[in-house]
């Protein structure tokens, strides 16, 4: 090892900041002033800063938020020349998460253990940080106690669902078949979300690691990694990392001399937000329309062509080998009791420090927003939407809810998969549903009644409240659709449109009535229309 | 267009990579699709491939039609897909699509008539840390603003002209 080391973040978001520029300047910089031998400059995960790119110095341990090409090069002259830091650019640690850290929750890494401190392109970095180890001591463990520890654990699903991550090994292990599967759900398109993007960038190592575990203890040979047709480089990534696996023996036939074969195999999605439903994305592996299985059977009794199959989100993943090196226990002592763990936590919208945290499970929504300071620019936040696109738009009286699999069924306030989406009050309530539902629309495969035609006469409904002609009877139709396909969709996606919606209504009733009594949006936004309307602005 | 065996070439390494065999339709769509000038299947195309992987040509258009990603139409050289999402259009992802409607006077779903842009709708490309995002064949592009926007496409115009 030389003896500086400097990072730079490179994930797919600081990549649109400049991170590639900055660490080919960094490089050529180094060359030119021949400093091979002295300093590394080195391409890692994302520290969860986007106010700029996030460049560290080690061993000083010093983090900077740089923008501009002036400001790598002030830092290469300052800080790596003269020794000097340069204070207006640094970040402290803490920063890079935190605003006021003497009253906020602390992050706890878990499934972001590596991201940020290896190179995730190089093997040996994730070795060298107890890599492969989850999976060497899970191999001299029998399936049965590999299953108990994870059941034990409490783990649950990260994706949105939150069922019982050991329950599903145990299921799969239980059915006996001739060949069995593990799927990593990596499809991740739920609107806010991009943890999974980035743990993915960032560590891609202990996701395989755990599909390995999975599959000596549920007896599965093949596992498949489903991720997004658009997610380039993560899957890039990917696909270096699982050659990788092949060469190091951890991946293939008789790894670490266990008699046990596993093959790995990546499959892209095509643009459809539904294959993020687990046996939409079965179909979708088995090269159909990606619409949803009626459940059940479930996966783990027949899954992917018809036999036992495990599907587990790339984050419940990334908890299996620590939970594997450190017990059930250890897991167990982080979060809440029914919800032990970490949560990665994704912030976007209109909040003023965008990017991932990753937090004991319970913590509130009013600390997670003042981990992202708050709203941007002048504006002040209106609502906040968590948990995704199918999760709950809440005000202020329910920032106070400790956020774990229970807040929804206890607060209304959705988990899901951690999205903490800030909409500032520029914005309309009616306008705000609209998108929403223009989107289920877009995303509704059409196989199901209520999903089908509940999204599409809720854009209707609410086309009409955006050009102030909506009555009370719309509203009133509005709800009714909502709790019909909430009873009677068939799948998770028809079942979850009307939690947005019903909390729009319910959190900001107020609003939506004044758009139907008074014809007045206090955004501004919703206008009434001349009755002759063209269809497309532009003829070709 | 793409050649009878230039699409057997890319079944033949689909299939090394198949852990069963059934699994690389939608892969094998990809891979073709990213070959095709006009970033879409040919009828002629999708013919080969349904022989190739003895799977109905019914069946490959239901796939085909399903997906947004494919098109069984031609597209333009640069096909942009705008996030319409709510965290893009809360961050002013409107004036974003509004200025790139203006600038290439198309509306989505729609091909400039030069054949260069075809515009897209598309949901959450998970890059919400650097919101509103476009896409740009496969290239990203964040923290957009409607001037950087136009200013994006105009040099892929210009390029274009030289």
């Amino acid at each position: 090892m030389k003896p500086i080391t400097v990072l730079v973040s490179v994930d797919s978001n600081s990549v649109l900041l400049g991170a590639r520029e900055f660490y080919k300047q960094l490089v050529e910089l180094v060359k030119e002033y021949n400093f091979d031998s002295i300093v590394d400059v080195l391409e890692t995960g994302t520290l969860g800063n986007y106010n700029g790119v996030t460049i560290a110095i080690m061993p000083d341990d010093v983090y900077y938020s740089v923008k501009t090409k002036d400001e790598v090069y002030k830092i290469f002259e300052e800080h790596i020349l003269k020794g000097r830091k340069v204070p207006e650019l640094e970040i402290s640690k803490q920063k890079i998460i935190t605003y006021k850290p003497e009253k906020l929750p602390e992050e706890y890494k878990i499934v972001t253990r590596n991201i940020g401190k290896i190179n995730p392109k190089s093997i040996e970095e994730y070795i060298a940080n107890d890599g492969y180890f989850a999976l060497a001591k899970a191999l001299k463990m029998t399936p049965e106690e590999i299953i108990n520890e994870i059941k034990e654990s409490g783990l649950r699903g990260r994706g949105g669902a939150g069922f019982p991550t050991g329950l599903k090994w145990e299921f799969t292990f239980k059915t006996s078949s001739d060949q069995k599967y593990i799927v990593c759900n990596a499809d991740e398109g739920e609107p806010g979300t991009y943890k999974d993007r980035l743990i993915m960038e960032g560590d891609p190592h202990s996701v395989i690691e755990a599909m390995i575990i999975a599959g000596y203890a549920v007896g599965a040979t093949k596992g498949y990694i489903y991720i997004r047709g658009e997610y380039f480089g993560s899957v890039e990534n990917l696909r270096k990392a699982i050659k990788d696996a092949y060469e190091y023996g951890f991946l293939g036939e008789n790894i670490l001399n266990s008699n046990f074969n596993f093959d790995l195999s990546i499959r892209l999605g095509a643009g459809a937000y539904i294959c993020g439903e687990e046996t939409a994305l079965l179909e979708s592996i088995e090269g159909n329309a990606g619409r949803p299985r009626l459940k059940p059977p479930y996966p783990p009794q027949s899954g992917l062509f018809g036999k036992p199959t495990v599907i587990n989100n790339v984050e419940t993943l990334a908890n299996v080998p620590p939970i594997i090196l450190n017990g059930a226990k250890w897991f167990k002592s982080i979060g809440t009791e029914n919800s032990p763990g970490t949560k990665v936590f994704c912030f976007a919208g209109n909040l003023s420090s965008r990017g991932i945290v990753e937090l004991p499970m319970g913590v509130t929504v009013r600390e997670l927003l003042a981990l992202a300071e708050g709203a941007s620019g002048t504006s002040n936040l209106k609502m906040v939407q968590t948990g995704g696109i199918a999760g709950t738009f809440i005000n202020e009286e329910k920032f106070d809810t400790p956020l774990d699999y229970d807040s929804f069924a206890n607060n209304g306030v959705s988990l899901g998969s951690g999205v903490i989406l800030g909409v500032n009050d520029t914005h309309c309530v009616v306008d705000i549903a609209l998108n929403v539902m223009e989107f289920f629309r877009h995303e509704s495969c059409g196989k199901c009644t209520p999903c089908r035609e509940g999204t599409k006469n809720a854009v209707n409904i609410l086309e009409k409240m955006k050009r102030l002609e909506a009555t009370k009877e719309d509203l009133d139709y509005l709800i009714e659709i909502s709790n019909l396909a909430k009873d009677t969709a068939l799948c998770g996606l028809g079942q979850s449109f009307p939690v947005p919606l019903l909390s729009l209504i319910n959190n900001f009733k107020e609003e939506f009535l004044e758009h139907i009594e008074k014809q007045y949006c206090r955004a501004n936004l919703c206008k009434k229309v001349e009755k002759k309307k063209v269809k497309s602005k532009f003829k070709l | 267009m793409i050649s009878q065996s230039e699409i057997k070439k890319i079944v033949e390494e689909a299939r090394k990579e198949a852990l069963e065999k059934q699994d690389i339709l939608i892969y094998t769509l990809h891979k073709i699709q990213d070959k095709v000038e006009n970033n879409y299947i040919p009828e002629e195309s999708a013919k080969i491939i349904s022989k190739e992987l003895k799977i109905p040509l019914s069946k490959i258009y239901e796939v085909l039609t399903f997906y947004t990603m494919f098109s069984t139409k031609p597209r333009g050289k640069y096909v942009i897909r705008i996030c319409t999402s709510l965290p893009c259009h809360v961050a002013n992802g409107r004036e974003i699509i509004e200025a790139i409607k203006d600038e290439l006077k198309i509306d989505f779903g729609q091909t400039t008539k030069d054949g260069l842009f075809t515009l897209e709708e598309t949901g959450c490309l998970g890059l919400c840390g650097v919101s509103p995002v476009i896409m740009i064949n496969q290239e990203y592009y964040g923290n957009l603003t409607p001037e950087k926007v136009r200013e994006i496409l105009k040099n892929l115009k210009g390029g274009e002209e030289k």
